[in-house]
C-alpha cells in the first residue's frame, strides 16, 4: 500500500475543541451549573484559582472553573493568561492583616489571648464521612449568629515581639520585586521569594513544607496564627494624596514561629516564617510559611541541605502552570529528535557488532 | 482581533523583548533574561518563540510555522493559526517566500537568505542544564567562558562508546566565545547554522531567555580533532522524492518491521516532487 | 521649547515595529544604513533619532541626555516616560557628539546585557571619515562612511570592543537613516 502522509491537522483541531465543549457540558439532560452556582458553591476551588492564578476575581475564577470543567491548574492557567494582558493602574499599599475582619483566628502557641481562639468555618473537627443526605438537594444550611466580638485581635507574632522574643517584621527595602514582569535572577531576595509560593502549586509547596517537617531542613515550627477573613484593599493616587478602599479581599494568613538559638548578632529568639494567600486555604498559607522559613536558612546562618533550603530550586519549581506546560509538552511530537536517537543508537550498536566479530575472527 | 492589541502582546511588553532581541544580537550566543509573559498556550509548547515572533511581526510579514519540519503538524497549525487570528499576516508554507519561519526541532532543507529570520524555539537554553542543573553555577561558567564541563562529558562518552553520543541539541560554541544550545534540532541540522546568511532569533519563554546569531556568525559544533563532529541520518533516499541529502523521518508501515523514509521537511519534499522528483514509494503512489 | 510637542509616530504600532526592524537589520548587519518611519522631531533631534527613542525607550529605561540636547527632554519624557538621569545608571543614551563610552554602564561578565545602547546624531552616513568594518553580521568586511564622530573613534570603539561581551553598542542616526555597531563589531580606520 502506498503511503499517504498524514494531513488535516486543522480540522482535527476544531473537531478536538468541538468534542472538549460537548464533554464539558456533559449530560444536557441535566441543568447546566452557572458561574453564580461555582463561585458560591466550590469556593475553595474559586479561591484557589485565584491564588496561583495571581487575580481576585471571584466572578472569573469561577468562569475559568466552570471552563475548564474543573481542571483547577487549567483554570489558574486561563486566568493568568488574561490577567498578563490586563493593564496597571497603580499599586496598592501594603495590606493591614492586623486590622482583618476575622472569620477565623486561631493560635497553637496559645490556650487563649486577646480577640479568642476563633474557629471559623473549618474541616478540622468534621468526621471525614460522606454525607448522603448531601445526595438530594436540601434546605439551606444555616449556622448560628453570636454578636460578634469587637475587640482587637493582635497578631500573635506582634504579642511575641512586644517581649523582644521574636525577630522584627523589618523595614521592606524599596519595591517589591514582581515576577510576572521580570525575571528571576539571584540572589532571589525574600519578596520575590514570597511571590513565587503565594503563586507557587499548593501541592508542590505542601510536599516540600512536609519534608522540612521530615528532617529535610528542619524549621522547629510551631502555628503562631493562622487567621482568614477580610482584609481593605487601598490605593494612594498621587492627584488625592490621601488613601481610599477600593474594597476587600479575603485572605488566610499564616505565621508561623520558628526556634532561633542566635547569631553573633541575634540574640535566642523566634523567627518567623510567613505565609499569604488569597481566599480560604490554610493547607497553602501554612505549608507556604514553612517553606518560607527553610529558604531563610543562608540569610540565618543555617546549612543549606534540603530541597526547601533551595532557593533556587524551589523557585524554579514551584509554578504549575510552568511545570505543567513543560511536563506535558513531552506529548508533542518529538520524532525528528527520536529518529536521531534512532539512528544514533542504530549506529552504536553496528559498531559494538563489528568489534565483537573482528575479536571473533582474530581468535 | 478585537480586545487584543496587533500580534497579541501589549506595546510595553513588545519594547522590552525587542531591547533585549537588540541586545542577543549585539552578544551572540548569550543568554538574555526577559520578562516572559504568560502566553495563552502552554510553556513547552513554543512561547519564547511566539512572543519573539509577536515582537518582531509587521503586517507586510509572512510567516511560516514548523514543528518537526513539517507545516502540518498540530502544534504548528495552532501557532500559525494564532498568528493569523492575532497579526492578521500572511502566512505560507513556502520556506522561500517567508520572511519569518517560526521553528521547532529542524532547520528548513532550503538554504536561508539574508532577508529572512528563523525564529527557534527554545525548551532549555542552557546547553550545560544536564551537567550543572543550578542556573546560578552555569551563568558563572558562561561569564568565565569555562566550557571545561561540556568537553569532559564529550570525552567521557568518547571513552566510553568510541564516539559522541549526542545526536540531538548538539552543543555550539558560538563567534568562539558562547557555548549555545542549538534547541532540541538534530545534530544533521548544526552546520547549517554556522555562517547562516539569515538572522538567527531564539526564545526559550518558561526558562525566560532570549539569544540569537547574527548572520554569517561562526557556529561550531563542539568536538575534538581526533573525533571531528558526524552529522547523523538515515542511511536511505526519501521514499517519496529521492532526496538522499534531506533530513528522513522514519515511518512505520506494518507491524512486520515495514519502514518508510521520507523528508522531515514537508515542503521542500513537495517541491521536489512537484519539480518531477520520484522516490521508490512515491512511484508506487503514482501507480496506485 | 515650544508650549505644544510635536506628535510621536502617526501609526504607533505600526511604525514602531517598522523601526524595530530597520534598527534589528542595522544591528544584524554592521555599517548597514537602513530608513526608519517619518517622524515630527523636536529640534536638536533627527527624525531617526527621534524614532530610535520612541521605538525602544520606556519608563523601565533610565535615559541619558547629552546637556547639548535637553530642549528635546521635554518631548521624550512625554512620549516615552522614561526617567532621565546620570549616564552611569543609563540603559540609553541619547548624544548629538559621541560621549565618553566608558562612563557608561557595560554590563558584568555574567550580565552583559544589562549595558547601555548609545544613540548618537551624527552629520551624515555617506560622508565623512571611513571605516571598515567586520565582525558577526558581516560576510566579509564592510565599509561605513561617518561624518560627525571624533577623530580618534577607531580608538574608542577598540576600548569598548575589548570588553567583550561587555560594553555598549552604538546607533548612529542621521535624517531618517539609522547604522548600527554593535559591541562584537571590530573598526578599522580604512
Amino acid at each position: 500500500m502506498a503511503y499517504v502522509a498524514v494531513k488535516g491537522g486543522e480540522t482535527a483541531i476544531d473537531a478536538a475543541h468541538a468534542w472538549l465543549n460537548e464533554e464539558r457540558r456533559g449530560d444536557a439532560s441535566v441543568p447546566e451549573l452557572s458561574v453564580a452556582q461555582i463561585e458560591g458553591q466550590l469556593g475553595r476551588a474559586v479561591d484557589r484559582t485565584m491564588a496561583e492564578g495571581s487575580l481576585y476575581d471571584r466572578e472569573l475564577a469561577a468562569l475559568a472553573v466552570k471552563q475548564t470543567a474543573g481542571d483547577l491548574i487549567e483554570a489558574i492557567f486561563l486566568l493568568r493568561a488574561y490577567r498578563t494582558t490586563l493593564p496597571r493602574f497603580g499599586y496598592s499599599l501594603p495590606l493591614e492583616t492586623a486590622s482583618m475582619q476575622i472569620a477565623r483566628r486561631i493560635s497553637a502557641v496559645f490556650k487563649d489571648l486577646p480577640g479568642g481562639q476563633v474557629l471559623g468555618p473549618t474541616h478540622d473537627y468534621t468526621h471525614r464521612l460522606l454525607d448522603f443526605s448531601l445526595l438530594d438537594p436540601g434546605a439551606a444550611a444555616s449556622a448560628p449568629r453570636a454578636e460578634p466580638d469587637r475587640s482587637a485581635m493582635p497578631r500573635v507574632p506582634d504579642i511575641l515581639g512586644q517581649e523582644g522574643l521574636m525577630e522584627a517584621d523589618g523595614e521592606a527595602a524599596g519595591e517589591p520585586g514582581d515576577l510576572t514582569r521580570e525575571p528571576l535572577r539571584f540572589p532571589a531576595e525574600r519578596d520575590v521569594r514570597l511571590q513565587a509560593l503565594a503563586r507557587g502549586d499548593e501541592g508542590f509547596v505542601l510536599g516540600l513544607g512536609y519534608s522540612t517537617q521530615r528532617g529535610y531542613g528542619g524549621t522547629h515550627p510551631f502555628a503562631g496564627e493562622i487567621r482568614m477573613g477580610e482584609v481593605a484593599v487601598e490605593i494612594l493616587p498621587p492627584e488625592l494624596g490621601f488613601a481610599i478602599d477600593i474594597g476587600d479581599i479575603v485572605l488566610t494568613e499564616c505565621q508561623m514561629v520558628n526556634q532561633f538559638k542566635g547569631s553573633k548578632t541575634a540574640p535566642p529568639q523566634f523567627t518567623r516564617g510567613y505565609g499569604l494567600v488569597f481566599g480560604f486555604n490554610e493547607r497553602k498559607a501554612m505549608s507556604m510559611a514553612l517553606v518560607d522559613r527553610a529558604m531563610r536558612a543562608t540569610e540565618l546562618g543555617e546549612d543549606v541541605t534540603a530541597p526547601a533550603q533551595n532557593v533556587e530550586f524551589v523557585l524554579y519549581h514551584s509554578d504549575n502552570i510552568e511545570a505543567t506546560g513543560f511536563v506535558e509538552h513531552l506529548k508533542l511530537p518529538h520524532y525528528v529528535d527520536f529518529q536521531s536517537e534512532l539512528q544514533n543508537v542504530r549506529r552504536m550498536r553496528a559498531e559494538q557488532q563489528r568489534v565483537v566479530e573482528r575479536k571473533e575472527a582474530a581468535e | 482581533m478585537k480586545g487584543y492589541n496587533f500580534a497579541y502582546l501589549d506595546e510595553q511588553t513588545k519594547r522590552m523583548i525587542r531591547r533585549c532581541v537588540l541586545k542577543a544580537v549585539a552578544i551572540p550566543g548569550h543568554q538574555v533574561p526577559f520578562g516572559s509573559r504568560e502566553m495563552p498556550l502552554p510553556y513547552g509548547w513554543g512561547t519564547g518563540g511566539i512572543q519573539v515572533t509577536a515582537s518582531i511581526l509587521g503586517s507586510d510579514d509572512v510567516l511560516k510555522v514548523i514543528d518537526q519540519g513539517a507545516d502540518d503538524t498540530t502544534n504548528a497549525v495552532s501557532i500559525r493559526r494564532f498568528f493569523a487570528r492575532t497579526a492578521g499576516v500572511r502566512t505560507t508554507t513556502a520556506t522561500a517566500e517567508a520572511t519569518v519561519i517560526q521553528t521547532r526541532h529542524r532547520i528548513p532543507e532550503k538554504q536561508l537568505r539574508e532577508d529572512q529570520i528563523i525564529v527557534y524555539q527554545v525548551p532549555q537554553p542552557e546547553p550545560m542544564f544536564r551537567l550543572e542543573p543550578s542556573r546560578v553555577e552555569t551563568r558563572r561558567m558562561h561569564a568565565l567562558a569555562d566550557y571545561g564541563l561540556m568537553h569532559v562529558k564529550l570525552y567521557e562518552d568518547i571513552a566510553r562508546f568510541g564516539q559522541i553520543s549526542i545526536s540531538y541539541d548538539y552543543p555550539v560554541m558560538v563567534n568562539q566565545r558562547y557555548l549555545m544550545s542549538p534547541s532540541p534540532i538534530p545534530a544533521f541540522d548544526n552546520p547549517k547554522m554556522d555562517r547562516m546568511p539569515a538572522l538567527q532569533l531564539f526564545g526559550a519563554g518558561r526558562e525566560k531567555r532570549i539569544y540569537a546569531i547574527p548572520p554569517w556568525t561562526q557556529v561550531k559544533s563542539l568536538d575534538f580533532d581526533d573525533h571531528p563532529f558526524r552529522a547523523i541520518n538515515a542511511p536511505h533516499p526519501c521514499g517519496l522524492c529521492g532526496a538522499t541529502d534531506s533530513y528522513l523521518d522514519e515511518v512505520v508501515t506494518d507491524d512486520h518491521g515495514g519502514r518508510l523514509f521520507v523528508c522531515s521537511d514537508t515542503d521542500h519534499c513537495a517541491e521536489r516532487r512537484a519539480a518531477g522528483y520520484v522516490g521508490t514509494d512515491g512511484m508506487k503512489e503514482a501507480a496506485e | 521649547m515650544t508650549d505644544t510637542l510635536t506628535p510621536g509616530f502617526a501609526d504607533p504600532v505600526a511604525d514602531a515595529q517598522a523601526c524595530f526592524r530597520a534598527v534589528l537589520d542595522a544591528l544584524a548587519h554592521p555599517g548597514r544604513i537602513r530608513p526608519v518611519p517619518p517622524v515630527e522631531a523636536p529640534a536638536p533631534l533627527c527624525p531617526a533619532a527621534a524614532a530610535v527613542v520612541l521605538t525602544l525607550v520606556d519608563h523601565e529605561t533610565p535615559l541619558w541626555v547629552d546637556p547639548a540636547a535637553a530642549a528635546a527632554s521635554g518631548w521624550i519624557t512625554f512620549h516615552t516616560g522614561a526617567a532621565t538621569g546620570e549616564q552611569a545608571r543609563a540603559a540609553f543614551a541619547f548624544a548629538l557628539t559621541l560621549p565618553d563610552l566608558a562612563l557608561l554602564p557595560a554590563g558584568s561578565d555574567e550580565a552583559p546585557d544589562n549595558s547601555a545602547t548609545v544613540i548618537v546624531q551624527v552629520q551624515s552616513l555617506e560622508r565623512g571619515a571611513r571605516f571598515e568594518l567586520s565582525g558577526p553580521g558581516l560576510r566579509e568586511s564592510a565599509p561605513l562612511a561617518v561624518e560627525g564622530l571624533p577623530t580618534d573613534f577607531a580608538d574608542r570603539w577598540a576600548a569598548n570592543h575589548a570588553l567583550f561581551p561587555r560594553g555598549v553598542d552604538l546607533l548612529l542616526c542621521t535624517g531618517n537613516q539609522v547604522a548600527a555597531l554593535p559591541r562584537s563589531v571590530t573598526v578599522r580606520n580604512a
